[in-house]
């Protein structure tokens, strides 16, 4: 008996309680929006019960491994996102225009949003590898081991995942104590280089920022989404409308409301009320995310929890931001509400690797 | 500058990573708050606002079909239209459980359960909301019969739609192809290309040929109407209206009486006919029989007519024009000769002495002449218009295939001709190095001497070959054959035509040209191998005859028409262009198991050049049997 309880102890010791509750509660919310927003099939909600159950053990096992063992694997893990990411340049499969999937097999991945992992990881791996005294030209280093990864998923081209690639690189590179200059500097250029970069954008880029302006500019084109988002929440109201009731995307006047648009969904029949809990319980798992990683006890947890926690503030900011209208329209899945395997393995490893470090925050001596 | 940044303790670097994290706090902070008030934006204050917008009067937005483009010969002769055709629409919301309603329907006007099938898959797609067709093409009867029972269905609606009509049926049906409903494969393809949204409301989408190639210039581009609906989905009133872009309007350079005349001229063979205006590259006719009725497609083939097609061994659905390949066999002899004078590994007064057969010294394999016991001593002239095959298995031993490779390369063997229409096929022309590559084994000098008279792995589509044709034709200069002529632009009226273009010229001699032509001409006066299809002509005809086997015949046997089954004979093959001395028309003529070049494949050519160069009536070749000359 003892043993048992001694073992399910040392199980479930790393899961952390408030990481795994809040996360609990807002896939609980996610089944039942996905049940409603793929029209009362459950197949789609079983699939993704089978993919929570893969995200879960991921999850479980990152948790059980201490840091200073994952830090061993983060170039290996990158080196392999980022041949993967290559392989996709030279023979992926084109869907959608874009140059986004590699088939290995019956397998099909999707390098870039293994990179959203890897790259903080190995960023956080390098500083903590630089030791204490960091000098202006390993932050330079830095730059360039993010500007690749970035570099191939632009080209692909899929400027919403490289830019919310680049932004998980520069957390760490924010956190590793990058000079406030250079971040005003960088600011700055980001400004001033905004008309310039308009050159470069794909004529689907600009319709979409231009649509973001007047999105009854296009109402069948780009702006459709936007719009059909918009009515869906406000018309939900306070309150909203209730489970199952939602109209817009039951009448499928809503585009891909089981992924990147669940939100508007979830808005529509459960109104802000819903929308607020979720914003909450996401505020949860993001401070949390924070206070393990001011906790953690290397460099690299530290840098890794930090970048790991905004990246999941940034994901949530930017799909509410595009379905509620005020960011360009951009392919990123919301935590825990969208549909889709690799979106949620991803995000169960990153609360992996925060529960890791904080249950190994004392197991690492300095 | 600031070079280090020496932090002097664990606790001062955890100060300072406090401190970044407060900074984001503050600024997720700031962020969250504009999402907040945009929150409260949308649901609370807009809330009444779009609440009208969703519930009480959506705003629906109807797509406003364009009419699709028109494909019309080089004269303007249709051969793709919009016909206005009379469906019979159901709204399911309000006709009550819709089987029950379609097995009452099924005693007034005949539905198949092909219909029903496909009013099931579209009503899924539309979610029962919108109208949706569970009959077209109704006749006068069935209108009136339906008129009649009219109080009985509620909800069924007699609607005016225009329909894709191809005039002339089974003529040009692989040229001109067909559309077809929209899949979910096309659905994708749409979406990989951005282009959903102007398809919203299309249903039928090009499937093949030239529908398929310029689907772009051919949809048009679809209008918009902002319309205010009640609850039931039905419009109120109109806000705003974008006008639909009806599609351009296609002249191929197909001369449709040219085309139907080549058709003819085939009788109840199989085969294939490209022609070719040699000086621009424009295709004439483009034959592929048999063909098929391509108005079977456009509302979704029933299963009965696809079996039949699909299955049967004349393979209508296959575009033997332009993805058949085939061994040129002799038709590629007078390219040959070229790619001797060219290369100066033959002079034109050089003469072999031919036994009936070619082997290599001390070797008792024979490759054997078509004539058993040989045509004695041989010339450059005498071996194209008497075909002989000693002549060019010693030729192609001594040129090497390597040589010969890149002369075929340059004339546009192996290569797509890059003609406007997809799924062309590549043909071959080996080298050693595609054999190693392809098999890993070497190459054998056996396989350099059947090249030689375009046996072996030499493969050919009948496009290639007219190619070639019209590349020797125009001295050397290959033009870029195309399909389309000139598209008429519905917004403006403007014709644009398509730009010419040459693709390469050949570096040959106009000397040698001349010589391989005037031998060509001689093919069809007495003496040549096609003096018969050649007889009684008022202009030169350059021609070639060919044979390209089916079934191998082994040493020692001799290849008898009378007891090969029909399937396995010989296909019989014809290149041609004229007037020789000014070609307008360049053409390569392929029958499937025809036997001889000459006796089937010859006369056919003759008749479409005499109906394109004279005008003259055609009539359709019968298999005559036997002839003695085989090659």
């Amino acid at each position: 008996m003892l043993t048992i309880k001694a073992l399910r102890a040392r199980l479930l010791a790393p899961l952390d309680p408030t990481l795994f509750n809040a996360s609990a509660l807002l896939m609980a919310m996610g089944l039942v929006v996905l049940y409603s927003a793929t029209g009362s099939d459950l197949a789609k909600v079983v699939s993704q019960v089978r993919n929570l159950g893969f995200a879960f053990v991921a999850m479980w096992v990152i948790a059980v491994i201490p840091p200073h063992k994952i830090q061993r694997l983060v170039f290996p893990v990158f080196g392999v996102a980022l041949i993967a990411l290559v392989a996709v340049a030279l023979f992926g499969e084109v869907s959608h225009g874009a140059r986004r999937w590699l088939a290995l097999g019956p397998i099909r991945i999707q390098p870039s949003e293994l990179m959203k992992i890897a790259l903080p990881l190995a960023l956080a791996g390098y500083f903590e590898w630089r030791g204490r005294d960091l000098h202006w030209a390993d932050f330079l280093v830095a730059g360039l081991i993010l500007l690749v990864p970035v570099a191939l998923v632009a080209r692909q081209p899929d400027l919403g995942t490289a830019l919310l690639i680049a932004s998980s690189g520069f957390y760490v590179l924010y956190f590793a104590g990058l000079s406030w200059r250079v971040i005003s500097g960088l600011v700055l250029a980001v400004l001033s280089a905004l008309p310039l970069v308009w050159h470069f954008l794909h004529d689907y880029q600009k319709k979409r920022i231009l649509t973001l302006i007047d999105p009854t500019q296009d109402p069948l084109g780009a702006g459709y989404h936007t719009l059909q988002s918009m009515i869906a929440l406000g018309s939900g109201g306070i309150f909203g409308k209730g489970w199952l009731q939602g109209t817009q995307s039951h009448l499928d006047f809503l585009p891909e409301h089981s992924t990147d648009f669940i939100f508007a969904v979830f808005g529509e029949e459960f109104g802000l009320l819903g929308e607020l809990i979720f914003l909450a319980l996401m505020g949860v798992i993001i401070a949390r995310g924070f206070f393990i990683a001011t906790e953690g006890s290397t460099p690299f947890a530290r840098l890794l929890a930090g970048s790991l926690a905004m990246t999941l503030f940034t994901y949530t900011f930017v799909n509410v931001g595009m379905v509620s209208g005020i960011l360009p329209v951009v392919g990123v899945p919301l935590p825990y509400l969208s549909y889709g395997g690799t979106s949620l393995v991803t995000l169960f490893i990153s609360i992996g690797l925060l529960m890791s470090v904080h249950h190994h925050r004392r197991l690492v001596k300095q | 500058m600031k070079r280090y940044r020496p932090l002097r303790n664990p606790q001062e670097e955890r100060w300072q990573f406090r401190l970044r994290v407060k900074v984001l706090g503050i600024l997720i902070v700031a962020l969250c708050t504009v999402l907040l008030l945009r929150l409260v934006w949308l649901q609370v204050v807009s809330h009444q606002y779009y609440h009208t917008l969703a519930e009480a009067n959506r705003i629906g937005i109807v797509p406003i079909v364009p009419n699709r483009g028109l494909i019309l010969d080089r004269n303007g002769v249709v051969m793709a239209e919009n016909n206005s055709t009379y469906t019979l629409e159901i709204t399911p919301s309000q006709s009550g459980d819709v089987d029950t309603v379609i097995d009452e329907l099924g005693s007034v006007i005949a539905i198949s359960p092909t219909d029903r099938k496909l009013f099931h898959k579209l009503m899924n797609e539309t979610h029962g909301i919108a109208p949706v067709a569970i009959r077209s093409r109704l006749t006068e009867i069935e209108i009136a019969r339906f008129s009649v029972n009219r109080f009985r269905f509620p909800g069924m609606e007699i609607q005016a739609r225009l329909i894709r009509n191809y005039p002339l049926g089974e003529s040009a049906s692989h040229l001109v192809g067909y559309i077809g409903r929209i899949t979910q494969a096309d659905e994708d393809r749409l979406d990989d290309n951005d282009l959903s949204a102007a398809y919203r409301g299309t249903n039928h989408i090009g499937k093949q040929g030239i529908e398929a190639r310029y689907e772009q210039e051919l949809h048009g581009v679809t209008g918009a109407e902002q319309v205010e609906t009640d609850a039931g989905g039905h419009g109120v009133r109109s806000l705003a209206r974008t006008e639909p872009m009806a599609g351009n309007d296609l002249f191929l350079t197909i001369d449709a009486p040219l085309q139907r005349a080549a058709e003819h001229a085939f009788g109840n063979f199989r085969g294939a006919l490209v022609a070719i205006d040699p000086t621009t590259g424009e295709i004439l006719a483009f034959v592929s029989l048999p063909g098929f009725d391509p108005n079977l497609f456009v509302e979704g083939i029933d299963q009965g007519n696809w079996d039949a097609l699909n299955n049967s061994p004349d393979k209508p659905l296959n575009n033997r024009a332009l993805r058949g390949q085939y061994p040129p066999g002799s038709t590629i002899k007078p390219l040959m000769a070229l790619a001797a004078l060219t290369t100066g590994v033959r002079s034109t007064s050089f003469k072999i002495s031919d036994p009936g057969y070619f082997a290599f010294p001390g070797s008792t394999h024979h490759y054997r002449d078509w004539r058993e016991h040989g045509h004695g001593m041989v010339d450059m002239h005498l071996s194209i218009i008497q075909s002989c095959d000693t002549y060019y298995y010693s030729l192609a031993n001594d040129m090497g295939i390597d040589a010969m490779h890149d002369f075929f390369t340059l004339f546009g063997f192996g290569q797509k001709t890059g003609i406007d229409m997809d799924g062309e096929a590549l043909g071959l022309y080996p080298s050693p190095q595609w054999k190693q590559a392809r098999f890993h084994q070497d190459w054998y000098g056996g396989e350099t001497v059947i090249s030689g008279i375009g046996q072996g792995y030499v493969l050919a589509t009948p496009l290639q070959l007219a190619q070639a044709m019209a590349t020797l034709a125009n001295n050397g200069v290959m033009m870029r054959p195309h399909l389309v002529r000139a598209i008429r632009e519905r917004a403006t009226g403007v014709m644009r035509t398509t730009p010419l273009e040459a693709v390469r010229t050949l570096p040959l001699r106009q000397e040698d040209m001349d010589f391989v032509r005037d031998a060509m001409v001689d093919v069809l006066k007495p003496g040549g191998t096609a003096a018969q299809a050649g007889a009684g002509a008022t202009y030169a005809i350059a021609g070639k005859t060919g044979t390209a086997q089916v079934v191998g015949i082994k040493q020692g046997e001799k290849y008898n028409e009378a007891h090969t089954q029909e399937r396995n004979r010989d296909h019989a093959l014809f290149v041609a262009f004229a007037p020789a001395d000014k070609p307008r028309i360049a053409l390569a003529v392929l029958v499937e198991n025809g036997g001889h070049g000459a006796s089937v494949a010859a006369p056919i050519a003759r008749q479409v050049l005499d109906f394109y160069l004279l005008g003259k009536g055609v009539k359709g070749v019968k298999d005559d049997g036997g002839d003695d000359v085989n090659d």
